[in-house]
């Protein structure tokens, strides 16, 4: 605690000087936890108005259950499976790629042409719309490779679109273990994969793991890429069939069913969207919590 | 190849980038030798270690050029420059315990050459360990990891993974500037054993340290030897050269 200079002349009473230093840093710090306060109230006003609205809705049957008569009652099952679908099998092709690229890139790249030009293309690719992604993903997988709308066609283009950004999660992951290692390793006479097997990869797992389940909400939430690839409005399945697609057919997805729910289907009541909304938010939040439990659980058993 | 020379190294020149760091340097290593090497930073110490084991290989801006003889053999011309390193034991200034159990510390090397037996794996650790003066310390506790060790413990753990792969030179580049004068003289002792045994390279910013131990001394300055002799003459109060003089006594520097 700052002293208050009541002994008036001692060396340490306060000066004007700094009397006003002490405002201005106050004032600061006020200022700056109060953007911070600021920043999660958003986020607290859409879920607080997504429950209020989804409330008449909201149960388990809704999770389990089909839409029924004209989509106007029932839940969101099929939309549901679908997106679980097309986010594992989206995930299970770019997660391999995309670490098997960053460690290239990170780990044996040396710094010419041909590497500058993957990386920026690695950037770029990050920061093409997904619109652009569901164009592409209709002509090449749609269409040239003849996989038609199918979920393998909508799973390959959000693989394309969630990749660059599992390169940069994983190229970080790689370089947040020490130089050091890599060098004692090369000292004794380990080759490069020797010390990526047995010293780089093992220590950056957690991070390359949180940057994969990061994705999950990525490739959940986008609508236009699936909505041009193989994702249906509407798809008769049983309730509660987990097993209920298969790669060459169309799916349903949640975020794409939020979508016609809001805008496309007559007479529906209103806190139905909200629901599948909820829904939708409510599994990727699962996600990203467990993935951050996890990481809190591997940075326990961090080795240095 | 004249007899008892272990390292010849010949006009050795090394630049990064369009910056020369080495200018051209020749120099021999004597077997069973230790030989220090002294001078201020930027010298180009830890670089002339580095294309020993061409670990410089890994940098992607060096330029090498001269020739490096180990027993007579150019290091450039082994096929297997994993074999080149195995034969040079390398101990950073800062101590790296690498993330796993002291036991696999030390069991690295042998493994990455290919040796799977258990037993002969255990031999080694063993042996590393008590050359390296841990073994009393951490022969109840080998599964757990070297990184949680204290600072001089890992740079002995560093000396006794130097040693795993049997090397016949060990090169040492200011091992001591983190940790305590205690270890330091621990290791110091080591180092005197070990000397019967292989040859040793020792960098060192500290000029008593080169003096306790070495046999000759190169005065290593801004990529240049200024001079390379037995102690007694770099030590002595008539150098060859006016800058050993003032730098070993600490005028210059």
């Amino acid at each position: 605690m700052p002293d208050t200079g009541k002994t008036g002349g001692s060396r340490f009473s306060k000066t004007e000087f700094a009397e006003r230093k002490e405002r201005v840093q106050n004032l600061a710090r006020w200022l700056f936890f109060a953007m911070a306060i600021a920043m999660i109230i958003p986020l607290l006003a859409i879920v607080a108005y997504l429950l209020v609205k989804a409330w008449p809705s909201l149960s388990l049957e809704f999770v389990l259950d089909v839409p029924r008569k004209g989509m106007t009652e029932g839940g969101v099952w099929p939309a549901f499976v679908g997106t679980v679908y097309l986010v594992f099998i989206s995930l299970a092709v770019a997660t391999p790629i995309g670490v098997l690229a960053a460690v290239y890139l990170n780990e044996y790249a040396k710094d010419n042409w041909l590497n500058r030009t993957i990386n920026l293309a690695v950037i770029n690719l990050a920061g093409v719309p997904s619109i652009v992604h569901a164009l592409f993903g209709l002509g090449a997988f749609v269409y040239a490779a003849r996989f038609g709308y199918s979920i393998l066609s909508a799973s390959l283009t959000l693989a394309i679109m969630t990749l660059p950004v599992i390169i940069a999660s994983t190229r970080e992951a790689l370089a947040s273990v020490p130089m050091a290692f890599r060098e004692a390793c090369w000292n004794v006479g380990a080759t490069r994969w020797q010390t990526i097997r047995s010293i780089v990869l093992p220590n950056s797992t957690s991070g390359i793991l949180t940057g994969v389940i990061l994705q999950v909400s990525r490739a959940a939430g986008e609508t236009a890429p699936i909505m041009f690839t193989g994702a249906v409005f509407y798809k008769a399945i049983e309730r509660g069939d987990i097993f209920a697609y298969r790669l060459n057919e169309q799916c349903m997805a949640l975020s794409m069913h939020l979508y016609t729910m809001a805008t496309q289907v007559p007479n529906v009541d209103e806190s139905v969207p909200y629901a599948t909304a909820i829904v939708l938010l409510g599994s990727v939040l699962l996600v990203n919590a467990s993935a951050i439990a996890f990481r809190a659980w591997l940075r326990s058993r961090k080795k240095w | 190849m004249p007899p008892g020379e272990k390292i010849s190294v010949q006009n050795l020149r090394l630049s990064y980038g369009s910056k020369e760091v080495l200018h051209g340097i020749s120099f021999t290593v004597a077997e069973n030798e230790i030989l220090g090497v002294i001078g201020p930073a930027q010298s180009g110490k830890s670089t002339l270690l580095r294309c020993l084991n061409r670990t410089i290989d890994f940098v992607p801006d060096a330029r090498v050029s001269g020739t490096i003889l180990l027993d007579g053999r150019d290091i450039r011309s082994r096929i297997d420059v994993y074999e080149l390193r195995r034969s040079i034991g390398m101990v950073a200034p800062l101590p790296v315990g690498l993330p796993l159990t002291i036991y696999d510390n030390v069991a690295f090397a042998p493994r990455a050459a290919g040796l799977k037996n258990r037993q002969d794996l255990d031999e080694i650790v063993e042996r590393c360990l008590r050359q390296a003066a841990l073994w009393d310390e951490v022969k109840d506790r080998l599964n757990s990891l070297g990184t949680k060790l204290s600072g001089g413990q890992q740079q002995r753990l560093t000396i006794a993974r130097a040693l795993s792969h049997e090397p016949e030179v060990l090169c040492l580049d200011e091992f001591s500037i983190a940790i305590d004068p205690v270890t330091t003289m621990r290791i110091e002792d080591v180092l005197k054993e070990l000397r019967r045994e292989i040859t040793i390279i020792l960098v060192t910013n500290l000029t008593q340290q080169a003096r306790r131990l070495a046999d000759r001394t190169m005065f290593l300055f801004k990529g240049e030897i200024v001079e390379l002799d037995r102690n007694d003459v770099i030590f002595s109060d008539n150098p060859a050269s006016q800058m050993t003089y003032d730098y070993v006594n600490g005028i210059y520097g």
